[in-house]
Formats: structure tokens, C-alpha cells, sequence
């Protein structure tokens, strides 16, 4: 087992103060008998970077799997349809596996699951993939965690991919996890980047520790390397001239009727405001506290033609419909313009917003991590800067 | 080996039914002990963590889950039972959960289970089911608020060899050992009928969580939690569990880049005002 040893003889209390003020987990104690790991230890490894004096060892396992990494190549998409539409996420998957595939060398294959697809698969095809797989079946008509699973099961036993990515959407994270068991390998969810490297590992990140911090993830021993990409992250594949892409029919792995879950009735939702299509929004965090406040925000959104945004905590406290939040546990949006109003800028906001083309931010904190993120941070009051501008725009010109 | 076969479609039944199909059920439900602030910032030049003093609660999107469970065991009877993976302190989002209602607890702690990542977490806690005994329903929350990804259930169920469901908005029933169940797809509601033993996550909002009651509290004032280790579990081979049984690894952390075109200015509410509308107007916005 991997962990990471003390050497007592070398502990003062004050090296031991310092080791421990630097775990983020508060698994670095010190007691009587100096300095010991709690099994809080996640070994994420920054004790060891700030261990000058050699206190700590990190004892490594060496992996018992060696994997022939040459013998999987090639990066999948798990494409999504909706009917016969593709859903625009499996056009930016694909355009990142283009991407990515083009130094490489790599083949780039788009997996269809679904019933009655060959119009999705026939649009799918000038986007530039090497090979299109499809498996085409009455029992895939609607989303089945296990069926769809079985499809790219087999799909994975005979293509042997070395990448495959899906969408971070209620389908691919329900079957992702499970390819992730069913192959013991593994699987990082919304990632924010992806890169290939020569030997064929996946350099994955994305937001982690619960904090403002990115971690670089690599999946070094196991292949298929799984990851899932939310929407609007990456830029979408381009249309070809013409149709490129060969098809590959599949036969629908045994089974396939009996596994799952029945699925009894399919009800589509009421078009929702969908900020995630929206061109500018405005963005209201916790700076903004009161009717007065929103008001000035709305007013300013109505003059931008804008949808109206907003971070976690303003849907905690009842003042905004959760289908307005943006960040890892609401939407990510990626607009030509963001306004943020009263926004700290936490990693998990960030996440979702810090593609958008140009980003303005008001907050009166300098120290705000949104600034960090914005081409245009004002630092200064919400409820000054606001009434000024309108007021302006007011004079200026009538309110579109 | 890991003991178990890959099958296409759902894997032997473990659970209970009784004659009729319906009635008694025995749930678990997972939960998760989570830091209570985002608040960590790496330091750009050291790359050394600064946090304030880390408090930690219970993952919230967790006890839409636990109230999930207390509803179906007030309708049909049976057990709910807490089931956490962490450190020590862990214990006391376990408490929280027996003293809102659950009727035992288990914490899987152990050093060696450190530094898992999805799979061996799910694996983990898939080992300390199977020792749990016989279940109809494993209930989870969403997501996390630490890790917000939402993949330990499904692997679980995975593990398992169970059918899962996603993002449940209401549990409707269960009869002839099946739930009836509708979950929150991207574009749609599906309704479905899913057989016991399963797993299911459940959507946030969808009840209102009961707080931990006093009463209760007394009651369960000796109420023990299970505390395993790995030799507690059935698969006793270190290489399954924390950081060796975990298949990726985290190479390096480092604070988001920030943009490197951006400009920032300081003023009083006019001069701010004035930038604004300079460029949006160069942005063609107004």
C-alpha cells in the first residue's frame, strides 16, 4: 500500500507545525509522539513539496498491472441524439478528439447508440471522424444505463480505444462510471482540458479539492482512459465538405431487452430559459443583496438584451430558479459576453463561465478571485456603478 | 482477480423480496462528509495549499437521499442504514443521519483506503454492502459539493451487478419487487419501473429534509456506528483499495490561470460607469 512515513528522529515541533498547517485534510497530526498521518491522508502529496528537511517518505507501490499501452489507439466520442438530432456536445467532443488526434496520429471513432439514428449518423459523418460505430436497436430507443452500457461494452472489447469521451450530461454520467468499473480503470468527470500525449496518456483537468485549485489527472496503468466533458466547454467540430466518415453497423450485444430498467413513459420538459444558449448574460453573486440591487441588475440586462445568471448561493436562498445557475452544479455557459455583478469568482463558478468570450466583472473586493478570470474587472460599488450607467445609457440613447 | 463476472445484463439478486412483492424494505443510503467552505487557494509560487481552518458537514445533496429513504420505509416499512467512507471524523455526518431517523451506521476508515479515486471509493463502499447483507434499495445523493461528479453511484451499482437510475424526482412506489421511479433527463421525464436490488440517486429539491430531532438524538444516544477496516471486508487485497486500487492519479494541482489581457480599474461609481459604457458601446452591446 502506498503512504507516506515519518521519520521521528527528524521532527522538531516546529517542522511538525509547519508539515501540518500545510494538510489540506488535517491528516498530519502532531501529538506526544510527534508527528503522525491520520487516515484523513488522501496523499495528495503537498506535505512532501514542502518537506525540506526529509521528515516524510513517500513509500510507493509498484504497479502490478503493466499495461501494453500501444495495443488501445484511438480516442472515442460517445456521441448523444435526441431523436435524429445530435446533441451539440457530441460535435465539441468531437472537435477536441480531432484536436487532439492530429499531432498524434490517432484514429477518431464516434459511437451512435439509439434506435432508427441513420439520419444523426449521416449528418455525424461530415464532421470528420475516422469511423463512425452504430448500434441501432428498438430496445435503445430511450437512455438505459445497463443497455446502453453493454453497446459500449462491446464496442470497447472489439475497437479498443485508448480515450473515450462522453458528455458530462445526465446519459454520460450515468454510463460513463459504470464503463469505468466494467474495464477497472478510470473514469474524471467535467473535465475543463484534455491533452494527448505521446504515449498515448491523457493529461485530464479539472477543478478539485473542493477549492480554487485545478488538478492535472492522468490515468497511467489502464485503458480506455474515461473522461466526461460538460457542454460548451470546448469549441465544436467544423463541417466538412462532404460526407467523410465511414459507418460501421453493430450487432446489438445479447440481452439487450432484458437488462435495465423498463422504461414506461418519456415526457418532454417544458421549454426552460436556457442560459446555456444565451449570447450575454448578466451574472448576479452574494455583492448584490437586496430587491433594490436585483432590480438595477434586471434593468441592466433588459438594456443588454441579456438572460440573467447566477451563483449558487443566490439559488440557496430562494431568489433564483436553480435552471439559472451557473458552475459545476449548474450550467455552463459560454456567451460572447458575461457581465458578473457582486461575484466572488469561486473555482466552482469559474468552471462554469471562464470560456465566455469576454467576461466584465463589478465587484467592490479587490482580492476577488473573479478578477483573475476577467478582461474588464471594475472595482468598485454595485450600487453606484450601476444607477451611473443606466442613467447614462438613459441619456444617451432610448432603452432597446 | 476481483471476484466478479461481466455479464450484458443485470447480475444475480441479492436483495429481498417477500411473497407478495411488496412491503419491508431495507435501504441503504450513502453519504459523504465534505469540507463546509470552498475556501483553498493554492499559492501561485509555492504551489503550497493556504486554507483556513476546514470545517466539514454533510454533503447536503445527501440528505435529500436519507429523506428519500425515511419516506419509503414510512410507507412500506423496514430499515434505512447510513453507509460513509472517510477518516474519523466522518462519524459525525453517521450521528447526523442516525439522529435524523437512520437505524444503524457503518463508516469504512481505514489508512489504506486513502487516496481513492472513483473506482476503488465505489469499490470500497460496494465491498461494505455486500457485507451489509441483504438490501432492496441503495439510495445516494446527486453529487457531491467537494468533488461534484456524481460517479460513485452508478459504479457502485456497477460493482454490484445491479440496475442503477439517475437524478430521481420521486420515488412512486414499489410493488412486485419493483420501483417505480421518475428521473430528470436533460431534455425529458422518464418514468420507469426498476427492479430491487437497485441503486438510485436522487435529484436536490425533491423533499424537504427532516432535521435531526432531539427525541431521536436521545434515543440514539447509544447507538453504535460499524466501524471497518479492510480487514473487515471480503476482498482483503490492498491493490483494490486507496491509492494503489486507484487507476488515476493526480500528477500535479495548481491554481486556475487567470486571463493574461485583462485590465482592472479602481474608481468612484461615475468613472466605472464610463468605462462600462466605452466599451460595450465599442462592443457593439448598446
Amino acid at each position: 500500500m502506498a503512504h507516506i512515513e515519518v521519520n521521528q528522529k527528524k521532527v522538531t515541533p516546529e517542522i511538525a507545525e509547519r508539515l501540518s498547517s500545510v494538510c489540506p485534510f488535517g491528516a498530519l497530526v502532531v501529538g506526544e509522539k510527534g508527528l503522525s498521518i491520520e487516515s484523513g491522508c488522501r496523499l495528495c502529496g503537498l506535505c512532501l513539496k514542502a518537506d525540506k528537511d526529509g521528515v516524510l517518505t513517500l513509500v510507493k507501490d509498484e504497479p502490478t498491472v503493466e499495461v501494453v499501452k500501444s495495443s488501445s489507439r484511438g480516442i472515442a466520442v460517445l456521441a448523444e441524439c435526441m431523436g435524429n438530432q445530435v446533441h451539440p456536445i457530441t460535435l465539441e467532443l468531437l472537435g477536441k478528439a480531432l484536436e487532439m488526434a492530429a499531432p498524434t496520429g490517432q484514429p477518431v471513432f464516434v459511437v451512435v447508440i439509439g434506435w432508427k439514428v441513420s439520419s444523426a449518423v449521416e449528418s455525424l459523418r461530415c464532421y470528420g471522424a475516422d469511423k463512425i460505430y452504430v448500434y441501432d436497436d428498438r430496445s435503445l430507443e430511450h437512455f438505459e444505463p445497463l443497455r446502453y452500457a453493454s453497446c459500449v461494452e462491446d464496442f470497447v472489447r472489439k475497437v479498443r480505444p485508448s480515450v473515450v469521451m462522453a458528455g458530462a450530461t445526465s446519459m454520460g454520467r450515468s454510463v460513463a462510471p459504470r464503463i469505468a468499473a466494467r474495464f477497472r480503470t478510470g473514469i474524471t468527470a467535467d473535465c475543463t482540458g484534455l491533452a494527448l500525449r505521446e504515449d498515448g496518456d491523457l493529461v485530464q483537468t479539472r477543478p478539485a479539492f473542493g477549492g480554487n485549485i485545478m488538478a492535472q489527472i492522468v490515468t497511467p496503468r489502464t485503458r480506455p482512459q474515461l473522461c466526461t466533458v460538460r457542454y460548451r466547454v470546448f469549441d465544436a467540430a467544423q463541417k466538412r465538405e462532404g460526407p467523410t466518415s465511414q459507418v460501421e453497423v453493430m450487432e446489438e450485444p445479447d440481452g439487450l431487452e432484458k437488462a435495465g430498467a423498463c422504461i414506461l413513459e418519456v415526457l418532454a420538459k417544458p421549454k426552460e430559459p436556457d442560459i446555456s444558449e444565451a449570447e450575454v448574460i448578466v451574472a448576479v453573486g452574494r455583492g448584490v443583496k437586496d430587491e433594490a440591487g436585483l432590480h438595477l441588475v434586471r434593468k441592466l440586462a433588459d438594456i443588454l438584451g441579456a438572460q440573467l445568471a447566477c451563483t449558487r448561493p443566490m439559488v440557496e436562498n430562494g431568489w433564483f430558479d436553480p435552471r439559472r445557475q451557473i458552475g459545476l452544479s449548474g450550467r455552463t455557459v459560454k456567451p460572447k459576453l458575461i457581465i458578473t455583478i457582486g461575484v466572488s469568482g469561486a473555482v466552482q463558478f469559474a468552471a462554469g463561465m471562464d470560456k465566455s468570450e469576454f467576461i466584465i466583472s463589478i465587484n467592490n473586493d479587490p482580492e476577488a478571485s473573479i478578477f483573475n478570470i476577467s478582461h474588464l474587472g471594475l472595482v468598485g460599488d454595485l450600487y453606484e456603478v450601476l444607477p451611473a450607467f443606466i442613467e447614462k445609457v438613459g441619456r444617451e440613447e432610448p432603452v432597446r | 482477480m476481483i471476484e466478479r463476472r461481466i455479464q450484458s445484463g443485470v447480475g444475480p439478486k441479492t436483495g429481498h423480496k417477500n411473497e407478495k412483492g411488496v412491503g419491508c424494505l431495507n435501504i441503504i443510503v450513502c453519504i459523504k462528509q465534505v469540507p463546509s467552505t470552498s475556501n483553498v487557494e493554492v499559492d501561485p509560487v509555492t504551489g503550497v495549499l493556504r486554507r483556513d481552518g476546514i470545517k466539514s458537514k454533510m454533503n447536503p445533496y445527501d440528505l435529500f437521499a436519507l429523506e428519500q429513504a425515511f419516506l419509503l420505509r414510512e410507507q412500506y416499512g423496514g430499515t434505512v442504514a447510513a453507509l460513509s467512507m472517510g477518516p474519523n471524523q466522518a462519524m459525525d455526518v453517521l450521528y447526523e443521519a442516525l439522529y435524523m431517523g437512520a437505524d444503524s451506521a457503518v463508516l469504512a476508515s481505514d489508512r489504506r483506503f486513502a487516496g481513492a479515486d472513483v473506482l476503488a471509493t465505489s469499490y470500497t463502499l460496494a465491498q461494505c454492502v455486500r457485507k451489509m447483507g441483504k438490501y432492496d434499495l441503495i439510495v445516494c445523493g446527486k453529487q457531491t459539493t467537494d468533488g461534484d461528479t456524481g460517479q460513485v453511484g452508478p459504479e457502485m451499482a456497477e460493482w454490484l451487478e445491479i440496475p442503477h437510475a439517475c437524478n430521481a424526482i420521486s420515488i412512486e412506489s414499489f410493488s412486485e419487487g419493483a420501483f417505480t421511479v421518475k428521473v430528470n433527463m436533460d431534455h425529458s421525464i422518464y418514468t420507469l419501473k426498476i427492479e430491487a436490488p437497485c441503486l438510485i440517486t436522487v435529484d436536490k429539491d425533491v423533499n424537504t429534509p427532516r432535521l435531526p430531532s432531539y427525541l431521536r438524538r436521545k434515543r440514539a444516544g447509544n447507538a453504535q456506528i460499524s466501524v471497518w477496516s479492510m480487514d473487515d471486508l471480503a476482498d482483503q487485497a490492498e491493490s483494490h483499495y486507496g491509492l494503489s486500487g486507484s487507476p488515476t492519479q493526480v500528477e500535479r494541482i495548481f491554481p486556475p490561470e487567470a486571463h493574461d489581457d485583462r485590465e482592472c480599474f479602481k474608481g468612484s461609481g461615475e468613472e466605472l460607469a464610463d468605462r462600462l459604457y466605452s466599451l460595450l458601446r465599442q462592443k457593439k452591446r448598446i
